[in-house]
C-alpha cells in the first residue's frame, strides 16, 4: 500500500475508534480542534525542518507527489507538498494525534489519574490569555 | 548540519510546550503513570506503520542528520522519540485548551469542579 492509501486509512480507523469503540466523541468537542490547530500550525513548522532539509525523504511511488529530490529541498508548496512535507503526513499527524488524545480521555475516563484538574494559568497570564474563572 | 538536527527538532517540540505545565498548569507530567499508559500504545502502534514503510521504502532517513543509532528493521532511535515526543505535546496542547478555555473534555463526572 502506498503512504496516500495508509494515511487515508489510518484517519478512518482512528476516527470510528473515536466515535464508536472508545466514545471519546473528540471529533466532536471545540477542545480537541482548537488544540488540534495549535498542533497543526507547529506540525507544519518542525515538519518543514524535518522534510525541507532532507532529514526525512520520500519515495514518489509512495505519495501523490514527486520523490523528494536528491541535492535540493522539495517544493515548499504544490506537487502534493505543504511547508515542504508531503499532504500524507497532515493525516499521519492527525492519527497519530487523535489516537493519542483519545487513549488520554480514555484512561481518565476510567479513572486513571482523572485528576488533577488541569489549570487555571497563573494569575500572571490570566488576563493575556483570556481566561474567564468558571461561574 | 549535525546528527542531532532531528532529535534537535524533538527537543524544540518537547520544550516548547513544556511551559505550559507550569504556567498554564497542566498538571500532564503531574499524571505521569496516565501519560504512560497512553504513549506506549501510540509508540506500538506507529512503529509498526514506520516499520512496514521503512520495508517497502515509503520513507528514508538521512544517516548525516539523524543520531545513526538504529533499531531492528532499520528504525532510527530519532523515530522512537519522536511517536513519545509528539504525543507528550499534543497531550500538554489539549490540557493547556482545557486550562484558558474550560470546555468538556470526555473525561469529566457530574460534579466535578473544573
Amino acid at each position: 500500500m502506498t503512504y496516500t492509501q495508509l494515511g487515508l486509512i489510518g484517519v478512518v480507523v482512528v476516527v470510528v475508534l473515536d466515535l464508536f469503540v472508545f466514545r471519546t466523541r473528540l471529533v466532536r468537542r471545540r477542545v480537541f480542534w482548537t488544540a488540534y490547530a495549535i498542533i497543526i500550525f507547529f506540525q507544519l513548522v518542525t515538519n518543514g525542518v524535518l522534510t525541507g532539509l532532507g532529514i526525512v525523504r520520500y519515495d514518489g511511488d509512495a505519495i501523490i507527489g514527486s520523490s523528494t529530490p536528491v541535492n535540493e529541498p522539495p517544493p515548499f508548496l504544490g506537487d502534493g507538498r505543504i511547508a515542504y512535507a508531503p499532504v500524507e503526513d497532515l493525516l499521519f499527524g492527525f492519527a497519530l494525534v487523535l489516537l493519542t488524545l483519545v487513549l488520554w480521555v480514555w484512561w481518565g475516563r476510567r479513572g486513571v489519574q482523572r485528576t488533577p484538574w488541569s489549570g487555571p494559568p497563573v494569575t500572571a497570564l490570566r488576563k493575556v490569555l483570556g481566561y474567564r474563572p468558571p461561574e | 548540519m549535525s546528527h542531532f538536527a532531528y532529535v534537535g527538532v524533538l527537543a524544540f517540540a518537547l520544550l516548547g510546550t513544556a511551559w505550559l505545565e507550569v504556567f498554564l498548569r497542566t498538571r500532564v507530567y503531574a499524571r505521569w503513570r496516565r501519560l504512560v499508559l497512553t504513549v506506549l500504545p501510540v509508540v506500538v502502534v506507529f512503529v509498526l506503520w514506520d516499520l512496514y514503510a521503512i520495508a517497502q521504502s515509503h520513507w528514508t532517513f538521512d544517516p548525516e542528520l539523524t543520531t545513526g543509532v538504529l533499531l531492528p528493521g532499520g528504525l532510527p532511535i530519532d523515530e522512537v522519540l519522536f511517536f513519545v515526543v509528539i504525543p507528550i505535546a499534543s497531550v500538554l496542547t489539549l490540557e493547556a485548551v482545557r486550562s484558558v478555555k474550560g470546555w468538556e473534555v470526555g473525561d469529566e463526572e457530574p460534579g466535578d469542579q473544573p
